[in-house]
């Protein structure tokens, strides 16, 4: 079976979804991806959606779901580099995205994920600090 | 209205649903319809064509470039012999779904076209017409 290749570098997980993704792929991204950040214990996870043409209801789900679930994981998902059409075409469609962190390329996504994370660790040496 | 070109496909599996998207984009292409006109034609059957192997288990699906006062566009009949909708209007209501899905599809597929139209009848089919003008807005 197909799969989607997932890129461990240092705290972060980078994909890069170069095909057109039909369901079964999709599903077993979110499953790859969620086991992977318990694997290796990554803190955010950097989804590249430039070559991607078509985002219909499900793949939105999709990464709704793997927002969501990394969440839970205590790792922040950004999805990067989303083409002008696709977001006209999502917001049209009914689904703002909404609980996805964005950027605007996967530099920026970089940066966002960086910043979060780095936030997450000085917030919680301060506590440590307080408590000292 | 003229019909330029007609072709069926069959959908049965998923991966016949990658084949048809290339299928319809080949053909706006053809016609010269804008990226942002095709990425809503081709989302908006994504959508269409994944209720049809939801629901149905399949269909068949007809890809026509049209012609009507000198405009061009491409119109896709989905067929499928499936269970039918018993309530069009609820089924058209956005957030609605008597699947685990979002409710999204048949709604958001009628935004992203210019003409959608849709003909039920339980227990034997579904088949749901939309049209995409080249420069439709």
């Amino acid at each position: 079976m197909d799969r989607i290749p997932i890129l461990k570098m240092g705290h972060f997980l980078l994909v890069t979804i170069q095909v057109d993704l039909y369901d079964r792929l999709a599903l077993s991204l979110e499953n790859d991806l969620i086991n992977m950040v318990s694997q290796v214990d990554a803190k955010g996870v950097l989804i590249d959606i430039s070559a991607v043409s078509i985002v219909d209801s499900f793949m939105g789900r999709i990464l709704g779901n793997i927002a969501s679930m990394t969440k839970i994981m205590d790792a922040e998902t950004v999805v990067v580099g989303m083409q002008p059409a696709v977001a006209i075409t999502l917001v049209e469609l009914g689904l703002t995205l909404s609980g996805v962190h964005t950027a605007l390329n996967v530099e920026k996504g970089m940066e966002l994920l960086q910043k979060r994370i780095g936030k997450d660790q000085t917030g919680e040496e301060e506590d440590y600090d307080s408590n000292d | 209205m003229i019909v330029m070109t007609k072709e069926s496909l069959q959908i049965l599996k998923e991966q016949d649903v990658i084949l048809f998207r290339n299928r319809v984009k080949e053909f706006a292409t053809k016609i010269g319809m804008s990226l942002l006109n095709q990425t809503k034609l081709i989302t908006a059957a994504s959508e269409l064509v994944r209720n049809m192997l939801k629901y149905a288990n399949g269909g068949v699906v007809i890809l026509e470039i049209i012609g009507k006062d000198r405009v061009t566009g491409i119109r896709l009949t989905f067929t499928d012999k499936g269970p039918g909708i018993a309530d069009i209007r609820l089924a058209m209501k956005d957030g609605y779904s008597t699947g685990k899905s979002l409710g999204l599809g048949l709604p958001g597929a009628k935004r992203l076209v210019n003409e959608f139209d849709i003909k039920s009848e339980v227990g034997k089919g579904t088949t749901v017409t939309i049209i995409r003008w080249k420069n439709g807005i």
